[in-house]
């Protein structure tokens, strides 16, 4: 069992220092709950539309796993507890809309994975590209309990991405992510009801179970929809925040499902066995979509 | 053969209709967090016309930061209808709004003095941006911020004076919503059926109606817009109903009006032209 703290987190932009004080006092709030992993949205740190912005805003994983450490000290968190959290992020000379996954107070702390988003939007209100560079690896980690693997938002709207993390064995996905709320027609926006059909069919499909972490808050009219979810390999939502506003969501996650779950949809070892001529299929393409 | 059968058009549409309680706790969550958390304003000024769009923009203003910090500001001319005056006290006395008034009639008529062969056309654009100034002058009295309360459609069009009241303020919770959507807002808000019933004006000229002005209901434009906006080509809206004229009519005024939805021109000649090169949000 793994106890996990999704933070549905609207921060301040480009403001550092007043988003460490927020983690601060929500590390106070959270550290006497046994909680054995906390996610956070992407750019969490700074905000998400930044524009040329991010050069004056990213760091690197190691200053932000300093800083997490620095917030915890400051929070009087001595329990260990692992952290993924999404930022922008400078590496070798380059910048990435990045994502985390650490670990805090233990003999083996350390950040155990940065994945950089692979599938940067750059359409209608997104413009990623332009700002910053594209990750080119998904990958799967080890964790102190057991396989993971990070998404972040676009990437996880592609359907081999997931599929691809589950093939290299994780069984937790992490996706944090920042999805402008739009098309206010239905019960959720258009996009949180998107995302709440992404992370159910991603679950379902492969047998794991789906973190969901969403940004909040307004910048610039663009108000981020949060609806955080945990949603387990059968597909069913165990636990979801509300929209628009900031919220916690404190749940167990019990990796002994999914053994149950692949048992009765064993799509995942269907999709094992099928790879190579999926393969070849995918190599017949040549990267184009067909006139 | 007694086996159902189900059939449909499958025509796809955009739709108007929107889920009104999620809509409002998302435009309250808005101006709380542009006028409060970004720009540390707890006052609002709501220039109220007797309109809809002002009327709706009070609404959710209350809602957000109470009716104490809602300051309604009455700016009549001396040709406008006393029903505009009587709405905008209506939605006062409903929400219970601090007030301003400031008659604007001897301001626009002394500028007007100066000038020779003033039009119906230029004053009414004189009324609109001195409404403007008494506002932005408004609120550095009260340490406030004056919101806007365009809709959508009247942008799209360009139906509007240029740096208005209604346009030229920091924070607009309606820009995004067309007037048939803000009619529907309204009626969720519980704004007077005195003001959801008569037909919208500027009421900048006496007797002025919006849909006359612009040879269109408010209803078939926005489905027209709403389509076109989204990519969808003039024979598919066609098929929904709407003539060719009618489909000509709404592009020519979106056409001609890109200019008003956009900041004012600067001549480029460096790599770091605000807006073109250098490039931060409005919020950073």
């Amino acid at each position: 069992m793994i106890k996990h703290a999704l933070i549905q987190f609207k921060p301040y932009k480009a403001q550092l220092e007043k988003n460490k004080a927020q983690l601060i006092a929500l590390f106070k709030a959270l550290k006497d709950e046994g909680v054995d992993v906390i996610t956070l949205p992407e750019t969490c740190l700074s905000g998400y539309f930044l524009e040329a912005g991010v050069r004056e805003e990213a760091l690197s994983a190691t200053e932000v796993s300093v800083l997490l450490q620095d917030c915890l000290n400051a929070a009087s968190w001595t329990q260990p507890v692992d952290i993924c959290l999404g930022f922008y992020e400078r590496f070798n000379d380059d910048f990435f809309n990045s994502a985390l996954y650490a670990e805090f107070n233990t003999t083996q702390a350390g950040i155990k994975h940065v994945h950089r988003k692979v599938f940067l939007p750059t359409y209608g209100v997104f413009d990623e590209a332009r700002f910053v560079s594209r990750g080119k690896e998904l990958n799967a980690f080890h964790t102190r309990f057991g396989q993971a693997g990070i998404l972040i938002c676009e990437d996880a709207w592609h359907t081999s991405s997931a599929a691809i993390l589950a093939l290299k064995g994780a069984d937790i996905l992490y996706i944090p992510t920042a999805s402008p709320a739009r098309d206010l027609n239905s019960n959720a926006p258009g996009n949180a009801e998107r995302w709440r059909a992404t992370s159910v069919g991603i679950a379902a499909e492969h047998g794991v179970f789906v973190l969901t972490t969403c940004l909040v808050g307004f910048e610039g009219g663009k108000g981020f929809s949060g609806y955080s979810s945990i949603v387990d390999p059968y597909g069913s939502v165990i636990a979801e925040a509300p929209l628009f506003h900031e919220h916690v969501v404190i749940t167990d996650v019990h990796l002994e499902a999914i053994q149950v779950a692949r048992y009765e949809n064993p799509l995942l070892s269907d999709l094992q066995a099928n790879l190579a001529d999926l393969q070849q299929a995918f190599a017949e393409t040549n990267g184009r979509v067909k006139a | 053969m007694s086996i159902p059968i189900l059939k449909t058009h499958g025509r796809p549409q955009k739709a108007l209709e929107l889920n009104l309680p999620l809509l409002t706790d998302f435009l309250v969550a808005f101006l709380q967090d542009e006028v409060t958390r970004r720009k540390g304003f707890k006052t609002v000024i709501v220039a109220l016309s007797g309109g809809v769009d002002s009327a709706v923009t009070a609404y959710l203003a209350a809602r957000a930061f109470g009716p104490e910090q809602v300051i309604a500001l009455k700016m009549p001319y001396k040709t406008s209808t006393p029903d505009s005056l009587a709405h905008a006290d209506l939605v006062i006395s409903r929400l219970g709004l601090r007030e301003d008034t400031v008659d604007i009639s001897d301001a626009v008529d002394g500028y007007a003095a100066l000038v020779p062969g003033m039009t119906h056309h230029r004053k009414g654009n004189v009324m609109a941006r001195m409404r403007m100034i008494v506002a932005f002058d408004k609120s550095e009295e009260y340490n406030a911020i004056s919101l806007g309360t365009g809709n959508k459609t009247e942008r799209m069009f360009g139906y509007y004076t240029w740096h208005d009241v209604a346009d030229a303020s920091p924070v607009n919770p309606l820009g995004d919503l067309f007037k048939t959507q803000v009619f529907a807002l309204a009626r969720y808000l519980g704004v007077p059926d005195e003001i959801l019933q008569k037909p919208p004006s500027a009421d900048l000229i006496p007797g002025q109606s919006d849909e006359d002005d612009l040879g269109i209901s408010y209803e078939r434009a926005d489905t027209i817009l709403i389509h076109h906006m989204a990519g969808y080509e003039d024979a598919y809206i066609e098929t929904l109903g709407f003539s060719h004229d009618e489909i000509a009519l709404v592009k020519r005024k979106v056409a001609r009006t890109h200019w008003k939805r956009k900041l004012p021109i600067n001549a480029v000649v460096s790599s770091t032209a605000i807006n073109e090169f250098y490039l931060r949000p409005v919020d950073y």
